[in-house]
Protein backbone atom coordinates (compact mmCIF):
# COMPACT_ATOMS: atom_id res chain seq x y z
CA UNK A 1 0.00 0.00 0.00
CA UNK A 2 2.60 2.52 1.46
CA UNK A 3 4.66 1.90 -1.82
CA UNK A 4 1.47 2.15 -4.27
CA UNK A 5 0.57 5.63 -3.05
CA UNK A 6 4.55 6.31 -3.49
CA UNK A 7 4.78 5.69 -7.05
CA UNK A 8 1.13 6.85 -7.92
CA UNK A 9 2.32 10.73 -6.10
CA UNK A 10 5.77 10.02 -7.91
CA UNK A 11 3.72 10.00 -11.55
CA UNK A 12 0.95 12.53 -10.04
CA UNK A 13 3.73 14.81 -9.82
CA UNK A 14 5.96 14.43 -12.62
CA UNK A 15 2.50 15.13 -14.63
CA UNK A 16 1.84 17.94 -13.36
CA UNK A 17 5.46 19.34 -13.61
CA UNK A 18 5.16 18.29 -17.13
CA UNK A 19 1.62 19.88 -18.01
CA UNK A 20 2.28 23.00 -15.98
CA UNK A 21 5.71 23.81 -17.57
CA UNK A 22 3.90 23.17 -21.02
CA UNK A 23 1.46 25.47 -20.06
CA UNK A 24 3.50 28.34 -19.18
CA UNK A 25 5.54 27.69 -22.44
CA UNK A 26 2.37 28.09 -24.71
CA UNK A 27 1.20 30.87 -22.85
CA UNK A 28 4.37 32.83 -22.82
CA UNK A 29 4.47 31.90 -26.89
CA UNK A 30 0.95 33.30 -27.47
CA UNK A 31 2.07 36.27 -25.84
CA UNK A 32 5.44 36.67 -27.21
CA UNK A 33 6.46 39.84 -29.32
CA UNK A 34 6.76 39.93 -33.14
CA UNK A 35 8.64 42.99 -33.62
CA UNK A 36 12.63 42.68 -33.56
CA UNK A 37 12.82 46.15 -32.37
CA UNK A 38 11.88 47.75 -28.61
CA UNK A 39 9.38 50.33 -26.95
CA UNK A 40 10.10 52.61 -24.38
CA UNK A 41 8.19 55.52 -22.82
CA UNK A 42 8.36 58.54 -25.00
CA UNK A 43 11.03 61.25 -24.82
CA UNK A 44 9.46 64.45 -24.16
CA UNK A 45 6.44 62.50 -21.87
CA UNK A 46 5.26 64.19 -19.03
CA UNK A 47 4.96 61.84 -15.90
CA UNK A 48 3.26 62.07 -12.53
CA UNK A 49 2.26 59.49 -9.95
CA UNK A 50 -1.28 60.72 -10.40
CA UNK A 51 -2.53 63.55 -12.29
CA UNK A 52 -5.39 65.56 -11.58
CA UNK A 53 -6.94 69.02 -12.23
CA UNK A 54 -8.31 71.42 -10.60
CA UNK A 55 -10.83 74.14 -12.00
CA UNK A 56 -10.92 77.66 -10.53
CA UNK A 57 -14.71 78.19 -11.04
CA UNK A 58 -14.61 81.83 -9.53
CA UNK A 59 -12.76 83.17 -12.92
CA UNK A 60 -15.38 81.77 -15.05
CA UNK A 61 -18.92 83.31 -15.10
CA UNK A 62 -21.11 82.41 -17.93
CA UNK A 63 -21.24 79.49 -20.17
CA UNK A 64 -19.87 81.69 -22.73
CA UNK A 65 -16.70 81.81 -21.03
CA UNK A 66 -16.25 77.98 -21.24
CA UNK A 67 -16.89 77.79 -24.87
CA UNK A 68 -13.44 78.37 -25.84
CA UNK A 69 -12.27 75.61 -23.53
CA UNK A 70 -14.72 73.39 -24.66
CA UNK A 71 -14.49 74.03 -28.28
CA UNK A 72 -10.29 73.56 -28.20
CA UNK A 73 -11.24 70.26 -26.66
CA UNK A 74 -13.28 68.93 -29.29
CA UNK A 75 -11.08 70.05 -31.95
CA UNK A 76 -8.22 68.55 -30.68
CA UNK A 77 -10.44 65.26 -30.47
CA UNK A 78 -12.60 65.55 -33.19
CA UNK A 79 -15.36 65.77 -31.53
CA UNK A 80 -18.86 66.08 -33.45
CA UNK A 81 -21.40 68.50 -32.89
CA UNK A 82 -24.38 66.72 -33.69
CA UNK A 83 -26.82 68.68 -33.39
CA UNK A 84 -25.23 71.34 -36.31
CA UNK A 85 -27.46 69.23 -38.98
CA UNK A 86 -31.10 68.83 -39.07
CA UNK A 87 -31.61 65.36 -40.22
CA UNK A 88 -33.16 63.80 -36.93
CA UNK A 89 -30.52 62.98 -34.79
CA UNK A 90 -30.70 66.59 -33.12
CA UNK A 91 -31.18 64.28 -29.66
CA UNK A 92 -27.90 62.92 -30.12
CA UNK A 93 -24.59 64.35 -28.36
CA UNK A 94 -21.12 63.31 -28.16
CA UNK A 95 -19.45 65.52 -25.72
CA UNK A 96 -15.94 65.35 -23.62
CA UNK A 97 -16.51 68.29 -21.35
CA UNK A 98 -19.87 70.41 -21.02
CA UNK A 99 -21.03 72.13 -18.69
CA UNK A 100 -23.96 72.19 -16.17
CA UNK A 101 -25.95 73.53 -13.15
CA UNK A 102 -24.59 73.65 -9.93
CA UNK A 103 -27.85 71.72 -8.94
CA UNK A 104 -26.83 68.86 -11.68
CA UNK A 105 -23.14 68.95 -10.81
CA UNK A 106 -23.25 68.67 -7.26
CA UNK A 107 -26.89 66.82 -5.81
CA UNK A 108 -25.67 65.67 -2.75
CA UNK A 109 -24.42 69.11 -1.91
CA UNK A 110 -28.02 70.88 -1.72
CA UNK A 111 -28.92 73.99 0.29
CA UNK A 112 -32.09 76.26 -0.64
CA UNK A 113 -30.24 79.40 0.58
CA UNK A 114 -26.67 79.11 -1.58
CA UNK A 115 -24.87 82.09 -2.73
CA UNK A 116 -25.99 83.12 -5.59
CA UNK A 117 -22.74 83.15 -7.52
CA UNK A 118 -22.53 79.49 -6.82
CA UNK A 119 -26.11 78.20 -7.17
CA UNK A 120 -26.34 80.46 -11.06
CA UNK A 121 -23.01 79.60 -11.98
CA UNK A 122 -22.57 76.96 -14.88
CA UNK A 123 -19.79 74.62 -13.92
CA UNK A 124 -17.73 72.47 -16.51
CA UNK A 125 -17.68 68.95 -16.37
CA UNK A 126 -15.64 65.84 -17.49
CA UNK A 127 -14.69 62.82 -17.04
CA UNK A 128 -13.37 62.74 -12.91
CA UNK A 129 -10.62 60.36 -14.11
CA UNK A 130 -11.50 58.49 -10.45
CA UNK A 131 -9.26 56.19 -8.64
CA UNK A 132 -11.78 53.91 -8.18
CA UNK A 133 -13.28 54.02 -11.51
CA UNK A 134 -16.56 51.73 -11.91
CA UNK A 135 -16.49 52.53 -15.43
CA UNK A 136 -13.23 50.03 -15.53
CA UNK A 137 -14.85 47.29 -12.92
CA UNK A 138 -18.27 47.17 -15.47
CA UNK A 139 -15.97 46.99 -18.70
CA UNK A 140 -16.59 43.02 -20.20
CA UNK A 141 -13.65 43.68 -22.28
CA UNK A 142 -11.08 45.92 -20.52
CA UNK A 143 -11.70 48.60 -23.27
CA UNK A 144 -11.67 51.41 -20.27
CA UNK A 145 -9.01 50.48 -17.98
CA UNK A 146 -6.34 52.85 -15.62
CA UNK A 147 -3.34 53.63 -16.58
CA UNK A 148 -0.39 53.43 -13.23
CA UNK A 149 -0.82 57.54 -13.81
CA UNK A 150 -4.36 57.36 -12.90
CA UNK A 151 -5.44 58.71 -15.89
CA UNK A 152 -8.69 56.47 -16.95
CA UNK A 153 -8.45 56.09 -20.82
CA UNK A 154 -10.00 53.70 -23.77
CA UNK A 155 -8.94 51.91 -26.18
CA UNK A 156 -11.52 52.18 -29.18
CA UNK A 157 -10.25 48.61 -30.47
CA UNK A 158 -12.11 46.86 -27.86
CA UNK A 159 -15.00 49.02 -27.41
CA UNK A 160 -18.11 46.64 -28.22
CA UNK A 161 -20.60 49.29 -27.52
CA UNK A 162 -22.49 47.55 -24.61
CA UNK A 163 -22.45 50.41 -22.59
CA UNK A 164 -21.89 49.18 -19.43
CA UNK A 165 -19.61 51.95 -18.84
CA UNK A 166 -22.03 54.57 -19.22
CA UNK A 167 -24.58 52.95 -16.73
CA UNK A 168 -21.71 52.59 -14.23
CA UNK A 169 -20.23 56.36 -14.72
CA UNK A 170 -22.24 58.37 -12.14
CA UNK A 171 -21.23 61.58 -13.87
CA UNK A 172 -22.60 61.06 -17.33
CA UNK A 173 -19.02 61.84 -18.33
CA UNK A 174 -19.54 59.02 -21.62
CA UNK A 175 -21.43 59.34 -24.87
CA UNK A 176 -22.47 56.16 -27.16
CA UNK A 177 -21.80 57.09 -31.22
CA UNK A 178 -25.43 56.10 -32.12
CA UNK A 179 -24.41 57.33 -35.50
CA UNK A 180 -21.04 57.66 -37.71
CA UNK A 181 -18.82 60.83 -36.09
CA UNK A 182 -17.59 61.05 -39.50
CA UNK A 183 -20.90 62.61 -41.27
CA UNK A 184 -20.88 65.59 -38.38
CA UNK A 185 -17.22 66.68 -38.65
CA UNK A 186 -15.82 69.01 -41.50
CA UNK A 187 -13.64 67.50 -44.27
CA UNK A 188 -10.68 67.11 -43.48
CA UNK A 189 -11.37 66.86 -39.94
CA UNK A 190 -10.22 69.44 -37.43
CA UNK A 191 -7.25 67.76 -35.81
CA UNK A 192 -6.04 65.42 -38.74
CA UNK A 193 -2.77 64.46 -36.34
CA UNK A 194 -5.91 62.50 -34.17
CA UNK A 195 -8.29 59.74 -35.08
CA UNK A 196 -12.44 59.92 -35.00
CA UNK A 197 -14.51 57.33 -33.45
CA UNK A 198 -16.97 54.65 -35.68
CA UNK A 199 -20.82 54.17 -35.14
CA UNK A 200 -21.29 52.04 -31.89
CA UNK A 201 -18.49 53.00 -29.43
CA UNK A 202 -18.20 54.66 -25.95
CA UNK A 203 -16.17 57.73 -25.83
CA UNK A 204 -15.08 60.18 -23.29
CA UNK A 205 -12.09 62.53 -22.19
CA UNK A 206 -9.05 61.15 -21.99
CA UNK A 207 -7.07 63.72 -20.05
CA UNK A 208 -5.28 64.10 -23.28
CA UNK A 209 -3.19 61.11 -22.21
CA UNK A 210 -1.76 61.52 -26.21
CA UNK A 211 -0.53 65.60 -25.45
CA UNK A 212 1.02 64.49 -22.18
CA UNK A 213 3.17 62.07 -24.45
CA UNK A 214 4.00 64.95 -26.41
CA UNK A 215 4.52 67.24 -23.69
CA UNK A 216 1.69 69.55 -23.74
CA UNK A 217 -0.75 69.74 -21.17
CA UNK A 218 -4.23 69.36 -21.86
CA UNK A 219 -6.11 71.14 -24.58
CA UNK A 220 -8.69 72.41 -22.09
CA UNK A 221 -5.94 73.68 -19.64
CA UNK A 222 -4.04 75.54 -22.39
CA UNK A 223 -7.30 77.15 -23.47
CA UNK A 224 -7.99 78.34 -20.29
CA UNK A 225 -4.97 80.65 -19.65
CA UNK A 226 -4.15 79.18 -16.14
CA UNK A 227 -7.88 79.13 -14.70
CA UNK A 228 -7.57 75.35 -15.03
CA UNK A 229 -5.08 73.52 -13.41
CA UNK A 230 -3.35 70.30 -14.30
CA UNK A 231 -0.51 68.41 -12.36
CA UNK A 232 0.50 66.21 -9.99
CA UNK A 233 -1.70 65.25 -6.84
CA UNK A 234 1.05 63.28 -5.01
CA UNK A 235 3.54 66.15 -5.31
CA UNK A 236 3.13 68.60 -2.17
CA UNK A 237 4.96 70.89 -4.64
CA UNK A 238 3.16 70.95 -7.54
CA UNK A 239 0.66 73.75 -8.67
CA UNK A 240 -2.74 71.78 -8.02
CA UNK A 241 -1.72 70.73 -4.68
CA UNK A 242 -0.69 74.12 -3.70
CA UNK A 243 -4.39 75.46 -5.17
CA UNK A 244 -6.24 72.57 -3.08
CA UNK A 245 -4.11 73.44 0.04
CA UNK A 246 -4.95 77.18 -0.63
CA UNK A 247 -8.53 76.86 -1.26
CA UNK A 248 -11.77 75.42 -0.29
CA UNK A 249 -12.10 72.62 -3.11
CA UNK A 250 -15.37 70.36 -3.75
CA UNK A 251 -15.71 67.27 -6.14
CA UNK A 252 -18.24 65.57 -7.68
CA UNK A 253 -20.57 63.20 -5.54
CA UNK A 254 -17.83 62.06 -2.86
CA UNK A 255 -20.14 59.83 -0.63
CA UNK A 256 -20.02 57.52 -3.87
CA UNK A 257 -16.29 56.72 -3.26
CA UNK A 258 -14.72 56.74 -6.54
CA UNK A 259 -12.64 59.23 -5.48
CA UNK A 260 -12.36 61.92 -8.70
CA UNK A 261 -9.10 63.35 -9.76
CA UNK A 262 -11.16 66.50 -10.90
CA UNK A 263 -11.33 68.98 -8.11
CA UNK A 264 -13.39 72.86 -8.18
CA UNK A 265 -12.58 75.49 -6.31
CA UNK A 266 -15.89 77.31 -5.22
CA UNK B 1 -27.58 -1.13 -54.47
CA UNK B 2 -30.94 0.55 -54.06
CA UNK B 3 -32.01 3.65 -56.43
CA UNK B 4 -28.35 3.63 -57.57
CA UNK B 5 -29.58 5.72 -60.57
CA UNK B 6 -30.38 8.77 -58.19
CA UNK B 7 -27.69 8.27 -55.70
CA UNK B 8 -25.07 8.46 -58.57
CA UNK B 9 -26.17 11.17 -60.23
CA UNK B 10 -26.27 12.91 -56.98
CA UNK B 11 -22.92 12.18 -55.82
CA UNK B 12 -21.63 13.51 -59.42
CA UNK B 13 -23.83 16.45 -58.93
CA UNK B 14 -22.38 17.08 -55.58
CA UNK B 15 -18.78 16.79 -56.78
CA UNK B 16 -19.24 19.39 -59.44
CA UNK B 17 -20.39 21.61 -58.22
CA UNK B 18 -18.20 21.54 -54.73
CA UNK B 19 -15.58 21.74 -57.28
CA UNK B 20 -16.73 23.96 -59.79
CA UNK B 21 -14.27 27.07 -58.17
CA UNK B 22 -11.23 25.13 -59.47
CA UNK B 23 -13.45 24.16 -63.23
CA UNK B 24 -13.82 28.20 -63.11
CA UNK B 25 -10.32 28.53 -62.41
CA UNK B 26 -8.26 26.53 -64.21
CA UNK B 27 -6.36 28.30 -67.03
CA UNK B 28 -7.26 32.06 -66.20
CA UNK B 29 -3.62 32.58 -65.37
CA UNK B 30 -1.70 32.70 -62.58
CA UNK B 31 -1.91 34.65 -59.36
CA UNK B 32 -0.40 37.98 -60.54
CA UNK B 33 1.95 39.48 -57.46
CA UNK B 34 -0.06 42.87 -57.09
CA UNK B 35 2.24 45.85 -58.10
CA UNK B 36 2.75 48.06 -54.76
CA UNK B 37 3.36 52.08 -55.65
CA UNK B 38 6.26 52.20 -52.82
CA UNK B 39 6.62 55.31 -51.23
CA UNK B 40 9.66 57.58 -52.35
CA UNK B 41 11.57 57.10 -48.82
CA UNK B 42 13.82 54.53 -48.93
CA UNK B 43 13.42 52.96 -45.47
CA UNK B 44 10.84 52.07 -43.34
CA UNK B 45 10.78 51.45 -39.53
CA UNK B 46 12.01 47.26 -40.59
CA UNK B 47 12.58 45.35 -43.69
CA UNK B 48 10.54 45.27 -45.86
CA UNK B 49 10.02 41.38 -45.94
CA UNK B 50 9.18 41.81 -41.79
CA UNK B 51 6.51 44.53 -42.94
CA UNK B 52 4.74 42.45 -45.53
CA UNK B 53 4.62 39.28 -43.41
CA UNK B 54 4.33 41.11 -40.24
CA UNK B 55 2.88 44.14 -40.46
CA UNK B 56 -1.04 43.16 -38.71
CA UNK B 57 0.57 42.04 -35.87
CA UNK B 58 3.43 44.73 -35.24
CA UNK B 59 0.70 47.20 -35.38
CA UNK B 60 -1.69 45.39 -32.63
CA UNK B 61 1.54 45.58 -30.51
CA UNK B 62 1.99 48.99 -31.05
CA UNK B 63 -1.35 50.01 -30.11
CA UNK B 64 -1.29 48.05 -26.85
CA UNK B 65 2.42 48.83 -26.11
CA UNK B 66 1.36 52.61 -26.72
CA UNK B 67 -2.55 52.69 -25.05
CA UNK B 68 -1.78 49.99 -22.28
CA UNK B 69 2.01 50.91 -21.43
CA UNK B 70 2.26 54.36 -22.78
CA UNK B 71 5.34 53.60 -23.98
CA UNK B 72 4.92 55.83 -27.38
CA UNK B 73 8.58 55.23 -28.82
CA UNK B 74 9.40 52.26 -31.35
CA UNK B 75 12.85 51.61 -31.09
CA UNK B 76 13.62 49.19 -34.33
CA UNK B 77 16.59 46.63 -35.03
CA UNK B 78 18.39 49.18 -36.31
CA UNK B 79 18.09 51.48 -33.51
CA UNK B 80 16.29 54.45 -35.13
CA UNK B 81 13.62 55.56 -32.91
CA UNK B 82 10.12 55.86 -34.17
CA UNK B 83 6.68 57.39 -32.75
CA UNK B 84 4.43 54.56 -32.90
CA UNK B 85 1.19 56.11 -34.11
CA UNK B 86 -0.05 54.88 -37.57
CA UNK B 87 -1.86 57.90 -38.32
CA UNK B 88 1.59 60.17 -37.67
CA UNK B 89 3.92 57.69 -38.66
CA UNK B 90 2.73 55.01 -40.89
CA UNK B 91 0.58 57.22 -43.20
CA UNK B 92 3.27 59.96 -43.18
CA UNK B 93 5.43 58.15 -45.90
CA UNK B 94 2.51 55.31 -47.30
CA UNK B 95 0.36 58.40 -47.51
CA UNK B 96 -1.06 56.63 -50.85
CA UNK B 97 -3.38 54.43 -49.67
CA UNK B 98 -5.22 53.29 -52.47
CA UNK B 99 -1.71 52.06 -54.38
CA UNK B 100 -0.70 50.78 -51.30
CA UNK B 101 -2.49 49.47 -48.70
CA UNK B 102 -5.59 48.35 -51.20
CA UNK B 103 -3.34 46.89 -53.60
CA UNK B 104 -3.13 43.69 -51.56
CA UNK B 105 -6.02 44.28 -49.22
CA UNK B 106 -7.95 43.88 -52.53
CA UNK B 107 -6.26 41.17 -53.97
CA UNK B 108 -6.02 39.21 -51.05
CA UNK B 109 -10.05 39.72 -50.00
CA UNK B 110 -9.29 41.30 -46.45
CA UNK B 111 -11.23 44.38 -45.54
CA UNK B 112 -9.55 45.67 -42.13
CA UNK B 113 -11.51 48.58 -40.46
CA UNK B 114 -8.67 50.61 -40.01
CA UNK B 115 -9.78 53.80 -41.45
CA UNK B 116 -13.62 53.86 -39.71
CA UNK B 117 -11.45 55.89 -37.13
CA UNK B 118 -8.10 56.99 -38.28
CA UNK B 119 -7.58 59.19 -40.74
CA UNK B 120 -6.32 58.50 -44.33
CA UNK B 121 -3.93 61.20 -45.85
CA UNK B 122 -5.88 63.86 -47.73
CA UNK B 123 -9.46 63.83 -46.81
CA UNK B 124 -11.10 61.78 -44.35
CA UNK B 125 -14.16 60.90 -45.92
Amino acid sequence: MNKNRRSFLKVAGLSVFALSSGATAFSSAAQAMVSPGTYEPAPKELKAKRWAMVIDTRTFRTADDYKAIIEACHAAHNVPDIRSKADGHEDQEIKWIWTDSYKHAFPDDLNEHLADRVKKRPFPLLCNHCTNPPCVRVCPTQATYQLPNGIVTMDYHRCIGCRFCMAGCPYGARSFNFVDPRGYLSDPVPNPEYPTRMIGVVEKCTFCVERLAKGLMPACVEASEGRILFGDLNDPESTVRKALAENYSIRRKPNLGTQPGVYYIV
Amino acid sequence: MYNSKAVIAGIVAFLVICTSPFWANFGSGDYKKPEVVLPKKPECIESAEFMRAEHMQLLNEWRDQALRHDNRQYVSSTGKKWEISLQNTCMKCHNDYEQFCDKCHVTNNVDPYCWTCHILPKGSK
